[in-house]
């Protein structure tokens, strides 16, 4: 029988491969679709409550779509920068984007 | 229903892990698309028809045309050699392996307060009234929040233009 | 009137305080209007301190063993109580008398002699200031006041010496009494904080009944209680001029002379006195200090007194004359007198502000040239001024009946008193007979400039001297009067002199000793015609003498190399402790600080290269410190945290 732990390792492990295209890819719109994983990992777990451990009150279905939106607009602010920086520098290369540094 | 669960997982994860792993910027964006589709079919699991719906439009449809223009906009030439890992990759691949592990073992050892209850067949006009109530005032947050972060978008995007 | 005055004594500081900041806020620009503040506030002041002074005659004896007191609590911790207020027995009415008379002389004179000063106003306004806070000094019931006051005189000095800024030799005898002076209070705050800390208290009444039985209140010996007084009378030192300290004093008369006159002759370097009368039975309760004080006056009273015969400036000789007779007053101190020391402090205040006054009305007419030798003949220019300043010689000469013969007269007597007793009869009988010579030295020095100055023909032709206006000839006269009548309060023939109001003890009526009267009388008149014969009558070459004595000459003309040892001192051992010092900051201190300084900085260029900019290490970093947290909490710890981390409810 299929229950809410199989859904939550689901979506652990879904965030993890996500946090890894995060962190470990150069190029800036992977790390964006590593984030955009991430989301949807959170997603599936608010719904998975939603379904066994709230049944019938659908407030974490509510939050998803506000996750959802706020994904729609970090998405495209992300994308907007990433064309603003390539614009100066001629790449996306985040080993390049080093202004942090001392 | 056990197999329908561990084949969309296997189908989700494993297009998850092809998103990450290949070296082509676009084929990753590809794969990515498979991925959304899946968590849709995980969402239809779980009785969230809506959700299901609403993945497939938002993120299927809207966020992927997103990133590949994004994609088109910044790569020009040869796709290949693309989407490449930095060179801490292993690291990385050690830490994340390391939080499902963690993250595994603390979901099968905890106790969930889990209900039984038969989920209801139709969710769109208790999510409907929620929102509409209970959650307006976010609700409409959310409308600006989108609206700003499209004027935000249009405005750094743009050319900035040389002024002496 | 009496009574309002006896009860409202506070009024009589607060006069002056009070005249002080109208002239120096308001009006510093009316050099009329400053002056007449000024002298109508001490003359106020004067007019309150006569009636306190009727007012303890008038109660007898009530007030020497209960002063009138009332304090208010100026803060208050646990251990720590701290009065002001206004203490009132004898010792201190008779202070305020004779400060404020002083004073309001010294305040009138300056009209004449500082007429037509640029800064007029701002002379009255530290005058004013000075006499606030000598009359502070004075009522003081504990010593923490006193000090607080002490070193507000300090101050006045400090700036009343350097008055004349503009003069190079003003500013530095400014900074050398202040700097001088500082380093006998050091000792005198050690002073009061050891007693604060050994007997809780710094209130004079208080202490005066806990010391004599100190064992039963502290654990401290003999010998640490000695050394207590020792280390509160370098406060005394600096302020009296005594020895070694005394090197400021002479310097001090750089200032205006209406200044020497107040503050170092009659006031200001009385403080020391005062001070320690006030704290007497501190010093009676240890022998030692007793002898130590009686020591140092004994030897700073001939010691300066071999300077003066020499010096050729009349306020330098002055100005050793007071370290001379400051010697003595603490010299009848140390011999457990306080009624010699307090006596001769009052009859000294008179005939030495006459003739510091009398010496400025004829520096002020012969145009501030300070040179004796290029005086002579103004007998007949200044009869005021030579008839008073005569007045005042006798007076410091101790010539029957002028009022420095009975106070000199009683201590001589004192002194010779504890020659007889029981602890250091030796050194008293040494200090007798120092005492005596210093008196013959004291009357040959003054007769020497008296007729150096007065006598003879004019040496310089091109000065016309003049006699002193009005407003200077008039504190003369009134201080001439003190000069002459002063000591008859004091004589052995009243029944109730200053004796029975001044004293510490039970009171014993003045002895007469036929022995010390002839003898000294005839010192002094000795001296008198020796100084006659020699700058008199010119029988003998003053220069021949010179001439003869060459070595002895030269080093009491130079003062015994005193400023030139303290120069040598400062520049060799100081100057080379401070190179040492420094030497020793500059490489150790500082290396070590720069050391510190420099691994932080090496250590930082390290550990900046953590920092790469990339925000991919920052997450990854991010990430592996929760996945170590993690790991730490559910293995190095079995306690209920790691529990609920891995497996929640369980």
């Amino acid at each position: 029988m299929i229950g809410l732990e199989h859904f939550l390792i689901l979506s652990g492990t879904l965030f993890c491969i996500g946090l890894f295209g995060a962190l470990a890819k150069r190029n800036a719109i992977a790390i964006l679709m590593g984030l955009e994983l991430m989301l949807n990992a959170v997603n599936i777990n608010l719904v998975a409550f939603a379904r066994y451990v709230t049944t019938g009150i659908l407030t974490g279905h509510v939050f998803a779509i506000f996750v959802i939106a706020v994904a729609a607009a970090e998405v495209a602010v992300g994308l907007a920068l990433i064309v603003a920086i390539y614009r100066d520098r001629i790449s996306v290369n985040v080993d390049d984007f080093d202004w942090l540094k001392w | 229903m056990n197999f329908m669960f561990w084949l969309i997982a296997i189908i989700t994860l494993g297009s998850a892990l092809m998103m990450v792993m290949n070296k082509n910027i676009f084929h990753s964006a590809l794969f990515m698309v498979v991925t959304f589709l899946g968590v849709a079919a995980v969402y239809l699991m779980l009785y969230a028809d809506f959700m299901a719906a609403v993945q497939v439009l938002v993120y299927a449809g809207a966020i992927t045309i997103f990133i590949v223009f994004g994609i088109m906009l910044t790569q020009r030439g040869n796709m290949k050699e693309t989407n490449l890992f930095s060179n801490h990759a292993a690291l990385a691949g050690i830490v994340s392996l390391a939080l499902v592990v963690i993250n595994a073992v603390m979901v099968v050892s905890t106790n969930w307060p889990k209900t039984g209850a038969e989920p209801p067949q139709e969710t769109v006009g208790s999510i409907a009234e929620l929102m509409l109530t209970k959650y307006v005032v976010p609700f409409e947050v959310a409308a600006i929040l989108l609206l700003v972060a499209l004027i935000g978008a249009v405005i750094i995007a743009k050319e900035v233009k040389k002024t002496s | 009137m009496i009574d309002f005055a006896l009860h409202n004594a506070w009024l009589i500081p607060l006069l002056p305080a009070i005249a002080f900041l109208l002239i120096f806020l308001v009006f510093r620009p009316l050099p009329k209007v400053s002056a007449f503040i000024g002298i109508t506030a001490i003359f106020l002041s004067f007019v309150l301190a006569v009636h306190v002074g009727i007012g303890v005659i008038q109660a007898g004896d009530q007030f020497v063993e209960h002063p009138l007191k009332q304090v208010v609590t100026w803060f208050e911790m646990s251990g720590l109580k701290i009065e002001m207020g206004v203490q009132i027995d004898p010792t201190s009415a008779m202070m305020l008398f004779m400060v404020s008379l002083v004073a309001l002389m010294v305040n009138i004179y300056s009209l004449g002699y500082m007429h037509g000063d640029q800064a007029f106003s701002r002379f009255y306004a530290f005058l004013a200031l000075f006499a606030m806070s000598m009359l502070g000094l004075v009522i003081a019931p504990n010593l923490l006041q006193m000090f607080v006051f002490w070193e507000l005189v300090g101050l006045c000095s400090y700036l009343l010496i350097g008055f004349w800024w503009h003069k190079y030799s003003a500013r530095e005898a400014a900074k050398k009494a202040f700097i001088t002076t500082r380093t006998g209070d050091f000792g005198l705050l050690l002073g009061i904080l050891l007693l604060q800390i050994n007997f809780g208290t710094l209130d004079l009444m208080t202490l005066g009944e806990m010391i004599p039985n100190f064992q039963e209140y502290t654990n401290l010996s003999v010998g640490g209680l000695t050394a207590i007084a020792a280390i509160l009378f370098l406060g005394p030192i600096g302020k009296s001029g005594q020895f070694p300290l005394h090197v400021w004093l002479p310097d001090a008369m750089e200032g205006p002379t209406p200044v020497s006159a107040l503050i170092h002759a009659a006031t200001m370097v009385v403080a020391g006195v005062y001070l320690v009368g006030r704290s007497l039975i501190l010093f009676q309760t240890v022998p030692g200090a007793m002898a130590f004080v009686a020591f140092m006056g004994g030897f700073t009273a001939l010691f300066a007194a071999t300077i003066a015969i020499t010096q050729t400036e009349m306020k330098k000789i002055l100005a050793y004359s007071t370290v001379s007779q400051l010697g003595y007053m603490m010299l009848a101190l140390g011999a457990g007198s306080l009624t010699g020391g307090m006596f001769h402090l009052f009859t000294h205040a008179f005939f030495k502000s006459l003739m510091f006054l009398g010496a400025g009305s004829v520096l002020h007419a012969m145009n501030n040239d300070a040179d004796i030798w290029k005086y002579g003949g103004l007998k007949k220019k200044m009869p005021i001024t030579y008839w008073t300043f005569l007045i005042g010689c006798l007076a410091i000469a101790g010539i029957f009946p002028f009022a420095g013969f009975f106070s000199k007269d009683e201590i001589l007597l004192v002194v010779k008193e504890a020659s007889h007793g029981a602890q250091f009869a030796g050194l008293y009988t040494l200090l007798f007979w120092m005492a005596t010579i210093t008196a013959a030295l004291t009357a040959f020095y003054m007769f020497r400039m008296f007729f150096i100055c007065f006598h003879g023909e004019p040496r310089d032709k091109s000065f016309h001297p003049h006699e002193a206006p009005f407003s200077m000839a008039f504190p003369l006269v009134v201080l001439s009067i003190f000069s002459i009548f002063g000591g008859f309060i004091g004589a052995p023939w009243v029944e109730h002199g200053f004796g029975y109001y001044v004293r510490l003890g039970e009171y014993h009526h003045p002895s007469v000793d036929w022995a010390i009267i002839i003898v000294s009388t005839i010192l002094a008149l000795g001296s008198i015609f020796l100084a006659y014969w020699i700058y008199g009558k010119k029988a003998v070459s003053h220069e021949a003498l010179a001439q003869k004595f060459a070595p002895l000459y030269k080093i009491s003309f130079n003062k015994y190399y005193i400023d030139e040892i303290y120069l040598w001192l400062i520049h060799n051992v100081l100057d080379g402790l401070g190179r040492a010092l420094w030497w020793f900051d500059i490489t150790v201190v500082d290396g070590i600080i720069n050391g510190i300084g420099n691994a932080a900085k090496i250590l930082g260029s390290i550990l900046r290269r953590v920092q790469t900019g990339k925000l991919q290490h920052y997450a990854l970093v991010l990430f592996a410190g929760v996945v170590i947290l993690v790991l730490i909490m559910s293995f190095a710890d079995t306690s209920s945290a790691s529990l609920s981390l891995l497996g929640g409810v369980r």
